[in-house]
């Protein structure tokens, strides 16, 4: 057993190339029993290669590994979990269809001559979310029906089942609401206090500053600062990340950009069971309005109602003085109303299509003759609205899978900005983006907004609502608590309404 | 497969930028591409079947020195492969969108059948072409109803069309093999245009206005989106419903025709024509490098694919090969290519960061 502080794992000039990549290109980290590391930096500065490499589903170029002090090879993914390393990525990897003790049993099984031995495997897992402070989520219940937490601790727990010292947690707070990160902190705490490492990528400066003893930093698939104590200044960071200066993460927005007088999106009384009831505002051209709140509060839900990709129950929604059919996405589409998903990758892109494909998809008809597509158009728009989003590399014939998380949400806006939208529904637009991508997207929403475009924005962290909305809704459980001008209303305030369920009622 | 992407696109228009060798090597995976000195961009999967192609055609010739590379054997092969051909064009689009159709071989027999009922023939031959058509469209159509509208799995939906096409086809003819006597449709269908039979002409056309629908049109594109991601289409206003339906529709004009080239040929309709069409144009399909997930395909390589077949077929029965021998063959064939796309499949992963 190693004692806390003791160094766990070193990994020293590491490369990984792959054809034309140098995605790694001289990696330090080291790893000591009993703390959380953090690994910061911007998307494709090599963070997922670097975890691939740590779990064993990548092999190192070029770079030396050692594991308590001896040389060691991650040679597979089941030679990392023997060695004790166990990663969890940030999109689980369990099977649905199974229960919380076949999932976290998955492989290996107890058994006797092939039978398995159920009762011991679920009295091993009811032990195990006992440790993950979850005693109520019996062994046998399926993990499709789990929520996002409830699942993440399977994860957990089938790291621990293989007595893991540590323990690679890429984004896992992405997916939860406030309450559920206090408890996934509480877990990693009671971990490294038994000496198990953990390895924590997370965008989130503020967890960083909440849980990390270490931090260290990539870019461009090098370190560029490590060991680093997580109470390093943001601004410090920041540079480190992106190598240029951040004075402020939100631009300075002038409110004068509303038009008072043209109210291009109207909901009246929508409700849809069980998810929202009664939500009623509007959004004017120009203006930016946020809806804040915890996951699970129907933002995103309201967000597709009013995009007719969910049909309301009662209420209606009316773009420019004109009454939207329900649940049609076309008539809202036509209308002039675009969306940004919240899943990006699922439900948002094209993935194995070019850019200029993903681009002009709402917009077909616009760029074709007689059915014909006038593919010579579409590339040089496609380029135009790149260039004009500076998304990176802006050549509209790229994959868009190669793009990273940033490029591939501007690659959604810019689908909505070829086709002149008017009202721009955004479902948690920053998410899975670096610092310095999100400042530039911040920059982008802004002056959408300043020619006259109508921005609904839906995302988890507040200080992000309320540093780009000029209006802010927030809800919780379906119902809109309040409405506010964003300079009446502070982080606290809102968190205040959210979780303790304050008297201001709308 | 490179399709969409790139084939008009990279033509001359090398990239402004400057380290575009590097872009250039990210991007590829199963487009992976050699670029020729004219600039046009090779797949290089599409270049293994072009050879796996020629190397067959020379075991052929090997095999069979004075008849198999000889025009009437050459006419001959392709004659045979127009039917399955034209069949497999609409399996492509059908596939791209990520869907499957077990009931072209059912429908070609239903439509064959329906053309060459004595009531028919009556009226000639446009009436038996336009009657191929619109039972093939029609079947096609409800297939695509059922799938898009009634929200039944593709797999169950088409073998459903599978057993009650081939019924009603049974059914109409009584089991009886009805001759053409109308001598009007013999006489153009089995006649040469150019010195080429009508038969290839017909290929020819469909699998070229099948090339230009795929990949110049915004209905080409629309199968390509709801093929790669439904969810992703649908959010960004198109129909994928209609869409949906119409692919299937397409599927079974594509029988239509299909049919009608099967009767010239056999000079006779028979609810036992198109027996395993589903078969032989799904593996031309998949062996062309289409992904059965959808999303990913081209029709060049479902010819190649069909013409693998096709000289296959023919390297047997001019050697008097039997036909067990010749399934194993094809059994090989499909495995074969199946690997080769899963391998390039996993070059790509890979090459992700």
């Amino acid at each position: 057993m190693s004692e806390p502080g003791d160094v766990l794992l070193t990994m020293s000039g590491i490369v990984k190339t792959f054809p034309g990549v140098r995605a790694l290109d001289g990696v330090d980290l080291e790893v000591r029993a009993g703390e959380v590391h953090c690994l910061l930096g911007q998307n494709g500065a090599g963070k997922s290669t670097l975890i691939k490499v740590l779990a064993g589903a990548h092999q190192p170029d070029e770079g030396v590994i050692t594991w308590r002090g001896e040389p060691a090879t991650l040679g597979s993914p089941v030679a990392a979990l023997k060695m004790g390393v166990a990663t969890m990525y940030q999109e689980l990897d369990l099977v649905e269809g199974l229960s919380v003790a076949e999932n976290i049993f998955l492989g290996h099984e107890p058994a006797t001559f092939g039978f398995t031995n159920r009762r011991s495997a679920n009295n091993q897992t009811r032990k195990l979310m006992a440790r993950l402070g979850h005693p109520e989520i019996p062994p046998s219940r399926e993990v499709g029906l789990l929520s996002a937490a409830g699942q993440q601790l399977v994860s957990m727990a089938r790291a621990l089942v293989h007595d893991a010292r540590l323990i690679v947690m890429d984004e896992p707070t992405a997916a939860l609401a406030a309450d559920e990160v206090d408890n996934l902190f509480r877990v990693v705490e009671d971990l490294t206090d038994d000496g198990v490492a953990v390895v924590y990528i997370s965008h989130r400066l503020e967890e960083i500053r909440r849980i990390g003893d270490r931090v260290t930093v990539l870019k461009d698939g090098r370190t560029v600062g490590t060991n680093m104590p997580a109470d390093t200044p943001t601004s410090e960071l920041v540079n480190l990340m992106s190598g240029r200066q951040v004075e402020t993460v939100f631009p300075h927005r002038d409110v004068s950009t509303v038009d008072e007088d043209n109210e291009l999106l109207r909901v009246e009384n929508l409700s849809r069971g069980g998810e929202f009831e009664h939500v009623s505002f509007t959004v004017r051209a120009g203006e930016i309005v946020g809806i804040a709140g915890l996951v699970g509060a129907g933002r995103s839900e309201v967000l597709e109602t009013v995009y007719g990709a969910r049909k309301s129950d009662t209420g209606s929604v009316w773009v420019n003085g004109k009454r939207l059919k329900p649940g049609s996405v076309m008539a809202a589409v036509a209308a002039g109303i675009g969306l940004a998903p919240e899943e990006r990758k699922s439900q948002g892109l094209l993935l194995d299509q070019s850019v200029a494909n993903n681009v002009t998809l709402a917009s077909l008809p616009e760029y074709s003759r007689l059915g014909f597509t006038d593919q010579r158009r579409e590339l040089k728009d496609s380029r135009a609205t790149l260039e004009r989003l500076d998304l990176r590399p802006a050549d509209p014939r790229r994959e868009v899978r190669t793009l990273s998380g940033g490029n591939q949400q501007k690659a959604v806006v810019a689908r909505w900005l070829v086709r002149g939208t008017k009202v721009l529904l955004l479902d948690e637009p920053t998410r899975g983006v670096d610092v310095g991508a999100r400042a530039e997207l911040y920059r982008l929403i802004h002056e959408l907004a300043a020619t006259g475009v109508a921005v609904l924005l839906v995302s988890s962290e507040v200080p992000e609502v309320l540093g780009l909305s000029d209006r802010v809704l927030v809800m919780r459980e379906g119902r809109v608590l309040t409405e506010a001008p964003a300079g009446e209303l502070t982080e606290a305030a809102i968190l205040d309404m959210v979780m303790e369920g304050s008297e201001v009622m709308a | 497969m490179s399709g969409l992407a790139n084939e008009p696109s990279t033509r001359g228009d090398v990239s402004e930028k400057s380290p575009s060798t590097v872009e250039e090597s990210v991007q590829t995976g199963p487009t992976k591409g050699v670029r020729t000195p004219s600039g046009l961009r090779l797949d290089i999967r599409l270049t293994i079947l072009i050879g796996v192609l020629a190397a067959l055609c020379a075991v052929g010739y090997i095999l069979s020195p004075e008849t198999f590379l000889g025009e009437s054997n050459i006419s001959i092969m392709l004659r045979l492969a127009a039917a399955i051909g034209v069949v497999s064009v609409g399996m492509t689009f059908v596939i791209i969108s990520g869907g499957i159709d077990l009931s072209v071989g059912s429908m070609v027999a239903l439509a064959s059948v329906w053309m060459t009922t004595l009531a028919t023939q009556e009226y000639g031959l446009f009436v038996m072409v336009i009657c191929a058509l619109a039972v093939g469209l029609g079947a096609g159509l409800i297939n695509g109803v059922l799938i898009s509208y009634g929200k039944v799995v593709p797999f169950i939906a088409t073998l459903a069309m599978y057993a009650s096409a081939r019924g009603l086809a049974e059914r109409l003819s009584g089991r009886q093999t009805q001759t053409v006597s109308e001598q009007g449709f013999l006489e153009f269908f089995r006649g040469d245009v150019l010195g080429i039979p009508v038969l290839i002409w017909m290929l020819a056309l469909v699998f070229a206005v099948g090339w230009v629908v795929l990949n110049r049109t915004t209905f080409g594109r629309r199968t390509f989106a709801v093929g790669g991601n439904a969810e992703a289409a649908r959010l960004a206003g198109i129909n994928v419903r209609l869409h949906t339906a119409l692919v299937y529709g397409i599927a079974g004009l594509c029988c239509g025709i299909a049919a009608i080239m099967v009767v010239a040929r056999t000079t006779s309709g028979s609810s036992t024509n198109g027996m395993f069409y589903e078969l032989d144009a799904i593996a031309a399909v998949v062996i062309g490098g289409t992904l059965l997930s959808g999303g990913r395909g081209t029709l060049i390589g479902t010819l190649i694919g069909v013409l693998i077949f096709t000289v296959v077929n023919s390297i047997f029965t001019q050697n008097n090969l039997d036909t067990a021998t010749q399934n194993i063959a094809k059994g090989v064939i499909i495995v074969a290519a199946v690997l080769l796309q899963t391998a390039s499949a996993r070059t790509r992963k890979t090459a992700k960061t």
